[in-house]
This record gives structure tokens, sequence and C-alpha cells, in this order.
């Protein structure tokens, strides 16, 4: 293939990104047969990783991508606009939907109907659209768009779940969604008002000229709250817990790892693209509001974590917790800190959603997400505990593991802004994470099941890969760092303008 | 074989065996085999290969991988690793056989799991003795702690359990509290965390910070059991007897002081501390752990939780060595790895021995019992002279030394504190052997006071290595001179 060509090809990656989930969600509707639908969506999840990957290639190699939509050029039309940033994300988030959906069909037929599946899938793809149409667009507008599509498919998907509790579940994650989206609407709208454009790059330029004025001002404290509650950072994140605990096992696993992941990179990008650290951090002190979240956050999340009875509902308050490390490493504004929260962002999806997964293969087997029901799965579903075992290694972060390099650099950037006792909050933090983690190994391998607890085999082989891939990828990533950590500190370079 | 080849087989040896342990964990005989052959071969590569470069001066060095930026996996060899390994991975052939004996006396379930950790923990504390810097230290401390938390919880019950959460808590909990943080600092204050004969901090950690760090190092080394650290010891006590014996009087305490001993020669250089004065307080702290563990010890009538004590005591001889900051405080340190690992194996192995073969624990059950079993209680006899340091056993040596390095320092009272440690340990030592061999036996007494039976040992795999380790501690006395040479390569550069 001659370079033109490829460059070609590369360069109209993005679009796909969006175009190819977005119709073949309308396809698996029309094909209503399980399976068929779930092999589609392979498909497509995979060729969308595939192309992500193309894409991080070749702008490390090769710089931003740019594609006018419709060849309408920029600011004027609707732009896409790749830069190592936003390829780190999609690179994640496709990554993870293509796992997930490898291993989803078992989990499925237990707790959907099959008549169901192919528009489960349908809602899955259109999730996929949104999450990774936020991700690659260069448009303001367009994020709010794409936004809606991921939370309206998702409030569907979390509301599959077996029990009712996951239509109240849902509705309050609606509820709760629909305040972010809105207050996010508005922070856009007001940035329109005073720059009169919705292309991010230009609207960055057009706020540098306007400078600190009382309408940006409030247009970023909107922006930052809406993303707030999406993200589920400390105490917006209520809705999260039920939604999570709620959902079907797959459709945690797969939210768990993505969507708060983009909201996170919608916080990012705001912040240091579109309003500049200068105007967000200076002007506005917003480090001063995250900074005591974020640790609260880490904090209260892995506390309640602790006391669960349920897995599901300890790993989502977990998540509550790691939410808190990623914000924390944004508001160090340093580069260390910026690159411990963008490489935790890619660390936390490939460890939760692993967790996540055992928790799905535990269910589908012992039918029972309860820690107590998991007495004695240590002999009976070895490679799966083990697989357990990794990933929560990982969580507290031991070294060689992923959690470890997130750790690293977000202690490191807390030292080298002179911050001690932040320094001592997140390490005292990662203890909490030990004693929720290690009750569920000490059930799981120390306690005998029940007389009367049913025949339990090892998790089948579809889900089973799919989870090693991830809790092998925690190790691997873990040891050779040069993707995740590259990428990350590039960005954060980037982000904070300092040179290489 | 390159001897940097060498330096990354001695590490990954363990590893295959693990691989060999597990296939053939269904036949009893051929997976000890292959665990005995692994720790010989494991050996046979220290000790064969490694040891005479390291004895020329050589200082083989292994970069595996860089996994942050200037946070290198390496291994590089130096005499005090060099003679960290030699320990570890000799008493661990003796260990094997040990095992072998009383896990098939004492009839233990889930041996192909107790043999895997064991050889993980083995790899971990090869890894930690030939780390190059303090991260790779760091990542092979971590995984001892791992590989040896299901040793721990081996029977499976609740006090098992619960001692299980004390260890993995204290052990973890300091290390990521404090070691980790002292990992960054130095990380950021140095630009790196190699290990550098004469330190790497000095001009860039300065005044109180000096301390601060040197107490996130020497607290955040759990293994080291200083106290108030120091209960994971004795709570990991309800472990099969092997495990006490190997790893904790051995290969897991002695990571810990290893490392402190390491941190205080190559991170912050013995001239630094000696100048600044910042290590004036551990000598206090390690003091007041030495007496106050000895009089614990004094107080407990379970044998193993005794020894356990008694472990934690001494370890803090070699702390004290290495906070004194001079040559012969480290010297004596160092020498006190190898000569207390002789020694103590020794005890744990006998207490083993009398558990098997006697059914006993308590050291007020054990009256008349050398006369059943003179080998066990000859050994305990010979490990308990090395311990409380008296010629002519190795023990008598590193305490010569750490004696040198107090007056060097002009710190006399460390010399006081060393001297009625010794007195202390008579007093909880003597009198295990003294019941045994000079009160009657209970049951004598109901048999109308004549001596019955004769001699009944425990089985022969159990006793043989404690009488090896005991003649081992008189061996040593003689041979003190090669491990001196040996050590002088940290001082002479």
């Amino acid at each position: 293939m001659s370079g033109e060509l490829v460059e070609r090809v590369t360069t109209n990656l993005p679009a796909l990104q969006i175009a190819l989930p977005l119709l073949t969600a309308a396809v698996c509707m029309v094909i209503r047969r399980a399976r068929a639908a779930w092999a589609l969506a392979m498909v497509v999840a995979w060729t969308s990783f595939a192309s992500a990957g193309a894409i991080l290639a070749w702008v490390w190699r090769h710089g931003d991508i740019s594609y006018a939509e419709g060849g309408w050029q920029a600011p004027f039309g609707i732009e896409l606009h790749i830069d190592l940033l936003n390829a780190l994300v999609l690179l994640v988030v496709t990554g993870i939907c293509a796992i997930v959906l490898t291993a989803s069909p078992k989990s499925f037929d237990q707790e959907i109907w099959r008549e169901h599946h192919a528009k489960v899938y349908a809602l899955y793809l259109l999730c996929m659209t949104g999450l990774a149409g936020m991700t690659v667009t260069g448009d303001a507008f367009n994020v709010f768009v794409f936004l809606e599509i991921s939370s309206l498919s998702s409030y569907a998907l979390i509301s599959q779940g077996t029990t009712r509790r996951a239509l109240t579940s849902s509705i309050q994650y609606l509820v709760m969604g629909t305040l972010g989206g809105t207050f996010i609407l508005l922070g856009i709208g007001m940035i329109y008002m005073v720059t009169g454009t919705l292309n991010m790059a230009d609207m960055a330029v057009q706020l540098g000229a306007v400078g600190p004025n009382r309408t940006v001002l409030v247009a970023l404290a909107c922006i930052g709250i809406g993303i707030a509650i999406k993200l589920a950072l400390f105490p917006l994140h209520i809705w999260l817990p039920n939604a999570y605990t709620y959902a079907p096992a797959i459709v945690t696993a797969f939210l768990a790892a993505t969507s708060t992941k983009v909201a996170y990179y919608l916080l990012v990008r705001f912040i240091f693209s579109i309003f500049g650290a200068p105007l967000a951090f200076g002007a506005l002190r917003l480090d001063a509001v995250l900074m005591p979240l974020a640790i609260a956050a880490m904090f209260a999340g892995s506390f309640v974590a602790i006391f669960q009875d349920n897995l599901k509902r300890m790993l989502a308050y977990s998540s509550v917790a790691q939410i808190g490390y990623m914000v924390l490493g944004l508001s160090l504004v340093s580069v260390s800190g910026l690159t411990g929260g963008l490489v935790h962002l890619f660390n936390h999806a490939l460890m939760k959603s692993g967790l996540f997964l055992v928790m799905a293969a535990v269910l589908l087997r012992t039918g029972s997400v309860r820690i107590e029901a998991m007495a004695g799965l240590g002999r009976r579903m070895p490679w799966t505990m083990a697989a357990f075992v990794v990933a929560g290694l990982s969580m507290i972060g031991v070294p060689l593991t992923v959690g470890f390099v997130s750790k690293w650099y977000l202690v490191m950037g807390a030292i080298q802004a002179g911050l001690w006792p932040v320094a001592v909050l997140i390490l005292l933090s990662s203890l909490l994470a030990l004693i929720y983690i290690w009750r569920v190994i000490e059930v799981a391998y120390f306690r005998e099941p029940p007389e009367d607890a049913p025949e339990v085999t090892e998790a089948p082989i579809s889900l089973l890969g799919p989870i090693w891939v991830l809790a092998g990828a925690t190790v691997f990533f873990g040891i050779f760092t040069s993707l995740s950590v590259g990428t990350a500190s590039a960005a954060a370079r980037m982000l904070l303008g300092v040179g290489q | 074989m390159s001897v940097e080849t060498a330096v990354g087989l001695a590490v990954l040896l363990p590893f295959a065996g693990i691989l060999l342990i597990a296939l053939l964990g269904r036949w009893p005989n051929l997976r000890e085999t292959a665990s005995l052959a692994t720790g010989a071969s494991t050996f046979a590569v220290v000790a064969g290969v490694i040891l005479p470069v390291v004895q020329m001066g050589g200082r083989p060095r292994l970069d595996l991988v860089a996994v942050l930026p200037g946070l290198d996996l390496a291994f590089e060899v130096e005499p005090l690793g060099m003679l960290f390994a030699l320990v570890a991975s000799g008493l661990w052939i003796v260990t094997t056989i040990y095992s072998i004996g009383y896990m098939r006396g004492h009839h233990e379930e889930h041996q192909t799991r107790f043999y895997i950790c064991f050889a993980l923990a083995i790899s971990g504390a090869l890894g930690v003795a030939f780390a190059a810097n303090v991260f790779t230290l760091f990542v092979f401390y971590e995984a001892i702690t791992l590989s040896t938390y299901p040793l721990v919880t081996h029977h499976g019950t609740e006090a098992a359990k619960k001692a299980g959460r004390v260890y993995l808590g204290i052990l973890m909990g300091t290390s990521v509290a404090f070691l980790l943080f002292a990992l960054v600092w130095t990380y950021l204050a140095a630009g790196t965390t190699e290990f550098r004969p004469g330190g790497i901090l000095a001009g860039r950690v300065e005044g109180w910070h000096l301390m601060v760090l040197l107490a996130l190092y020497a607290f955040g080394t759990g293994k080291a059991a200083l106290m108030p650290f120091h209960r994971w010891l004795p709570a990991a006590m309800v472990a099969p007897t092997p495990v006490s014996a190997l790893l904790h009087a051995v290969a897991v305490v002695k990571a810990g002081v290893f490392t402190v001993l390491k941190i205080i020669i190559y991170v912050f250089g013995i001239d630094l501390l000696a100048t600044t004065d910042a290590s004036r307080w551990l000598c206090w702290v390690a003091a007041f752990t030495i007496l106050a563990a000895s009089i614990i010890a004094l107080t407990k009538d379970n044998l193993k939780a005794r020894l356990a004590y008694s472990t934690v005591s001494q370890l803090s001889y070699i702390v004290l060595g290495g906070a004194l900051a001079t040559t012969a405080g480290v010297m004596g340190g160092g020498m006190h790895i190898a000569m207390h690992a002789l020694g103590k194996i020794t005890l744990f192995f006998c207490a083993g021995a009398i558990m098997v073969g006697a059914h006993k624990t308590k050291i007020s059950e054990i009256d008349g019992l050398g006369r059943r079993m003179p080998f066990t209680f000859g050994a305990f006899f010979l490990g308990s002279l090395s311990v409380i340091g008296l010629p002519p056993m190795g023990g008598s040596w590193s305490k010569w030394y750490l004696i040198l390095g107090t007056i060097e320092a002009d710190q006399l009272a460390m010399m006081v504190v060393l001297m009625v440690s010794s007195l202390l340990s008579i007093g909880y030592l003597m009198p295990v052997v003294g019941r045994a061999f000079f009160r009657p036996s209970p049951e004598d007494d109901e048999h109308g006071g004549s001596p019955r039976g004769g001699i009944h040992e425990a089985p022969f795999l159990c006793v043989l290595p404690p009488v090896l380790t005991g003649i081992g501690c008189v061996v040593a006395f003689f041979y003190a001179d090669d491990i001196y040479e040996l050590l002088m390569g940290i001082v002479a550069r």
C-alpha cells in the first residue's frame, strides 16, 4: 500500500469511529437474531479498536488528524480532531468495548431474554457511538449531542437488569444525567454567546482574546458541574453505585470502564484545551475545589466499599474512589500529576473492567454477587479467582502492575507540588483498597462453601479469555509502560504547553 | 555461562521449579525431588558461579527492563547481597529436606501449594538480595510478602486467617505507606534509586529531612520488625514450622534487615549518617526493640512464640549495626545476618521436630524430653549458644563486631544494651535445654520413676537438618574470616 493511500485511509478513520457503530446499531435492530447481532457487533467493535490503534500510531508519527465532516471546513463545519490525548482515550474505549463485548453472550443469556439480545446489542453499539463521538469530535456542541446519545442508550442498557431496582436506578441516573447534560449545554451556550463559535480550537483562541469575564467563568463552572455529574465525582456520584449494581453484569463492566473515562477526558479537554489552565486554575481556582473533592472521593469511596456485602456494589464504590485519583491528578496541574491522571484512566479501565468481568463470571456460575456466596470459589473457579487476585493487586498498587504506575505518578506529582500530606493521603487510601480487595480474597480462598451450596464449575472460556486478557494487560502494562505512560505524558506536556 | 546470566538465572530458577512442582503435584516423591533439585541448582548457581566473581571484586549487573524513566528493574550483586543470597539459597536446601519430613510427619494438606509458595518466596528473597536499586528491591520485597501470605494462612483456620490479616496488614501497610513514600522521595531528591557505594543522598537531602527519610525506610521495612511494627512476626507463627524456620528466621525477616542495612550503606552512606548523626535515634529504637522483645520472650511459654520474640530482638542487632554508622557496626550487622540465620533456623527446626516427635509445643511440657530426643535437643543447645553469642559459635563473631561498632561510634550505652541482651537470651533459651535434660519427665513418674523407652526421635528427615545447621553454627565460628573477607568488599571501596 502506498503511503498516500495509507494517509488517505487513516485520516478518514475518525469518521468511521462514529459512522460504523451508528449504522450497525440500526442493522442489529433489523436482524433480531441474538448471535448474529453479536457477531456483527463484534466485527464493528474490533474494527473500531484496530482503527483506533492505527489512529494512535498515525498521531504519534505524523501529528494531529483533522477531519472535516461533510467536507465543511472548520471553524464553520463540524470538525473531528484527534491529538494524542483523545487518541489514547479512543484506544481505551474501543478496546474495552471490544473485549467486554467478546465476553457478553453467555452472561447476556443468563440475565436478558434472548429476544431482547439484538436490541441490547444495538443499544451497546449506540452507546459506543456516543462515547467514541465525544472522544473524537472537535466541536463543543457535538460533544453534547454524543453525550446524549451515549447517556440515553446507557439508561436503556441499565434498565435491562434483572431486578426491578434496575428501573429505579435507571431513572435515578436519567435524572442526574439529564441535569448534568443540561449544565454542559448551558455552559457551551454561554461560550458560544461570548465567542460565536462551537469549534473547540477556535473557542480556545477566542476565549484567550476575551479573557476571564464573568460569563466565561460561569460557563466553566456549569461545564465543570455538568461533567462532574457524568463523571460521578464525589459528592455527585450517588447515581453510580445503584446504576452499576443493578445493571446487567456486562453492561456494568462496559460502562464502568468507558463512560466515566470519557467524562474525565471531557473535563481535561474543556479545562486544558478550551479554557486553558491559567483561566481554570488562576482566575477560577478550580484546583481548590477539585482537589478536596478528589481526596474525599478517594476516602469515601474506598471506605464505603469496605462495608459492602455485594461484590458489584463494592466495585462500584471502588470506582468512585478511583475517579478521585484521576481528578486529583488533574487538580495538581503539573506534568506528573496530569500524566498520573491520564495513565490512571488507561489503567483503571483495564483493572476495573477485568474485575467486573470476574464478577460477571461469578454471577454466571453461582447466580449471586453477594461476597458471602463466593465462599470456596478459590478452589472451584481457580482461574477466575486468580484473575481477581491479579487485578485486585493492581487496584492496591502492587509494583509491576498498572496500579503502581498510576500511584507512582500521582505521588510524585503531589510531592513535586510540595503537597506532602496529599502524597500521604494517596498512599493511605490505597491501603483501604487492600482491605476491600482482601475481604473478597479471604472469603473465596479460606471459607468453605455451605453444605447446600450448588455445584460450581469454572467459568466458560468465552468469559475466561477476556478476563485473562485484561488481567494479563494489568501486568503487561505495569512492566512495559511505553504505550500508556509514553502517550499520557506526551499528552500532558501538550496540554500544559511544556516542551518535551 | 556468563555471570550476568547466572544472576538472572538464580532469581528465575525457583520459578522454573514452581512449574515442575505444579506439574508433579500428584506424585509427592517426584514433587519433592523437583523441589530439592531446584534448591540445589539455585544454590549451585549462587555459590558456584556468582560468588567467585564477587569475591574477586566483581559486581555483575543485569538490566532487565526500564519500567519508567529512571526506574529500572535491574540486578547488581555486591557483597552484602551475595551473603544474603548464599544464606537464603543454602538454607533453602536444608529446609526442603526438613519440610519433607515435617509435612509428611505432620500430615499437612495442600503440600503442592506449600512448595510452590516456598519457591516463590525464595525467588523473592534472591531478587531482594541482588536488587540494583531501591525500586527493584521494593518489587521483590512485595513479592515476598504476597507469596508468604498463603504459607502463613496455610491451615485455613480462623486463627490462621486472623494471623494472615495482621501479617499482610502490617507488612503491606508499612511498605505502601512508608517505604513507597521513601522510594518516591529518594527518586525525586537524587534522580535515581540506584545503590551506590557511599550513598546517593549526600548533599541532596539535608537536616531533619534526612532523619524523616531514614524513619520512613526503617519503619517502612516492616519485615525488619522494629517495634512497634513487629507484631506480624509472632502472628506468623501459626504457619507450619518449616515456614517459621526458613521464612521467619531467614528469608523474610533477613530480607527486612538486609533492606535496612543496604539502604543505610548504599543510599544514605554511613559517612553521611555518621557526620549528621541522623541515625542516632534509630540506635535507640533498635535498642528498645532488642531489650523489650527479649523480656517478652522470657514470658512466653509457647516455644515458637518465644523464638519469634527472640528473632524480633536479634533482628534489631542488625538494624543497630547499621544505625551505628561505623565500619565495624556494618560488618557486624552483615555478619549477623548469616550467623543468626544459622542459629535461629536450628532452633526452629528443633521446635518443629519436638512438635512432630513428641507433639509438644509448650516449654512447660518438655521436661525430660532431652533423654528421648537427644539429637534434637543437642542441636537446640548448639543453636542457643550461637544465638546467645558464646564461642565457639558463629554468633559470637557478629556480636564481637557489633560491640566493636559501638566503641567505634562512641556509644557505650549500646554496648551495655548488647551485653544485657545476651544475658536475657541466656535467660530465655537455656531453661529450654535445662528442662529437657535435667528435669524428670512427668511420664517417668507415672511409671515408677524408671526411664522408659530410650531414644524416640522425630522422623529422620526432621532431625538431620537441625543437627546439620547446629554443626554449621560451630563451623561458622572457624570460617568467620571468609565472611569477613567477603564483607570487606563493602567498605573497601
